[in-house]
């Protein structure tokens, strides 16, 4: 049990706010931290890695990571740390940078080859892809056989099909070393796929705690087919107004009255919603 | 070639690099723990010590050196201390011109190796840290490989600042030969008994040198960055 009840005063690019969450972790569980940029989630992961300071209590267990009068110095928390920009030292090989936490060449061997980096043991990280890199840097986090793994964003510099297939290795690790795992993510379907419960912050603020399907899936219930997107454009076409939305990777035309056009406004964050009894799911 | 070298004493030059060695080596050490707490504080002391540091490259050399010779000499609690307790005379020796370098050379250590630390990637030193590595341990094995260049860099730049300082020699060390006569000091000396020709080739030297010393350091930075793709 992680009993996280922490506050700190933040100056970011929006001015001056404060950080104020209060979240219990039962062991064993892979938790998403979503929310917008600049809403404390990589802060949050800081302070409980030890690297930010802060006001309030973190306790795992029975060991009190930090209280008023004392913080326990992130080298003897025994995390694992993702970071979003691989943070490897450039001057190791993959090996030694793995063997940089600790001599367990055995451990070393059994990360490498779970995550098919063996024959590039002996390369040094700038010849290696972002991949790669990533690859690494979760096989290094995962050396101290760490309680807690914490990852900021670290799979969002990658393209798509490295990142399912990185999604699968994370999940993979995270059973099998029984690690509490905290996840930086902004993509739903990574979420989805990875996490059992997603805290969702804003502004410094827990403003939703619960299962992916819950958080995720705005339309569950109702009888239709929405999805939100952005207002790219809205032209006229002969008679009638034609709306172009942006939803995920796609462009999306609708028609709109006239009426409808005069109160959008290109730039904003819509939903698109439609009636759907019988939606057809087909093969591409 | 021998005739024209004939009479040209290499003394003062021995001098001037035994000098500029030992300064950077003692700045090296000591250097070292006041650039990487000054890049990894974040201290209210910072912009205070930052001044103090970098004062030398302001100040001019006669400033400097005329506060160096009044603190090493007698006439000042640390010069008598040295000189009642371990019977160290401090000036116009080379004792006093060590001293003196160090001083005048301090910014020149400290400021490339200081930027070559925040040049880091911040995460990576906290990688190090959450792997279990102490501050210490992370400056060896991951801070120090990792700017090389920077302390290259740092290193020759020390070396041939105190090759070539003049003022605060002249005024801590005098001009003893073969205890404080450096090659600055004598050529600054041939040219005003009107020695040309041994002015000439004495400068020619200390040019050619420099000049060696500083490509070399260019050609192995540029080796450097690349070996490593630049830095992470």
């Amino acid at each position: 049990m992680i009993a996280i009840d922490i506050c700190k005063t933040l100056y970011g690019s929006m001015g001056e706010m404060e950080l104020n969450v209060d979240l219990q972790i039962n062991e064993g569980e892979f938790i998403a931290l979503a929310g917008e940029s600049g809403s404390g989630k990589t802060t949050l992961l800081r302070i409980i890695a030890g690297l930010e300071k802060a006001r309030g209590t973190l306790k795992v267990g029975d060991e009190i990571w930090m209280d008023a009068k004392h913080a326990l110095p992130p080298q003897k928390r025994k995390i694992g740390f993702v970071f979003q920009d691989y943070a490897l030292f450039p001057n190791m090989t993959v090996l030694q940078n793995l063997l940089f936490v600790q001599k367990d060449h055995a451990l070393a061997a059994q990360l490498l080859e779970m995550t098919g980096l063996d024959e590039l043991r002996d390369r040094l990280p700038a010849t290696l892809s972002g991949g790669q890199k990533q690859r690494v840097s979760l096989c290094r986090a995962m050396m101290n056989r760490p309680g807690i793994l914490l990852m900021d964003e670290p799979l969002s510099a990658l393209d798509p099909a490295m990142r399912t297939k990185l999604q699968q290795e994370i999940l993979t690790l995270h059973k099998n070393f029984g690690t509490t795992t905290i996840m930086v993510s902004h993509d739903p379907s990574e979420i989805y796929r990875l996490a059992g419960r997603v805290v969702m912050l804003d502004h410094g603020r827990i403003i939703q705690d619960d299962t992916p399907k819950k958080v995720l899936l705005k339309t569950s219930g109702s009888q239709k087919f929405s999805f939100e997107g952005e207002l790219l454009d809205i032209v006229q076409v002969d008679i009638i107004m034609v709306a172009i939305v942006s939803i995920g990777q796609q462009l999306v035309e609708v028609v709109i009255s006239p009426e409808e056009a005069a109160s959008l406004h290109i730039g904003e964050r819509v939903t698109l919603s439609t009636k759907a009894f019988a939606p057809i799911l087909s093969n591409r | 070639m021998s005739e024209l070298f004939a009479g040209i004493e290499l003394e003062p030059f021995l001098l001037s690099f035994k000098l500029a060695g030992v300064t950077t080596l003692i700045l090296f050490v000591t250097a070292l723990p006041l650039a990487w707490y000054l890049s990894q504080t974040r201290s209210k002391l910072k912009p205070f010590l930052e001044a103090v540091t970098a004062l030398p490259i302001v100040l001019p050399p006669s400033v400097l050196g005329f506060y160096i010779l009044w603190a090493l000499s007698y006439n000042s609690p640390v010069g008598a201390f040295f000189e009642e307790t371990f019977g160290i005379k401090l000036v116009f020796n080379f004792t006093g011109l060590v001293i003196a370098s160090c001083f005048y050379s301090l910014p020149f250590m400290v400021q490339p190796m200081q930027s070559g630390f925040e040049s880091l990637n911040q995460n990576m030193l906290d990688a190090s840290y959450v792997c279990g590595r102490s501050r210490w341990m992370t400056l060896l094995k991951v801070a120090l490989p990792n700017i090389k260049p920077a302390l290259m860099t740092a290193i020759i730049v020390t070396f041939a600042h105190t090759v070539g300082e003049f003022g605060v020699v002249l005024m801590v060390g005098g001009s003893i030969p073969g205890e404080t006569k450096v090659a600055s000091v004598a050529i600054y000396e041939m040219v005003e008994i009107m020695d040309y020709r041994s002015a000439h080739i004495y400068s020619g030297m200390m040019l050619i040198l420099s000049f060696l010393v500083l490509l070399g350091v260019y050609i192995f930075n540029r080796k450097h960055n690349k070996k490593l793709g630049g830095f992470q």
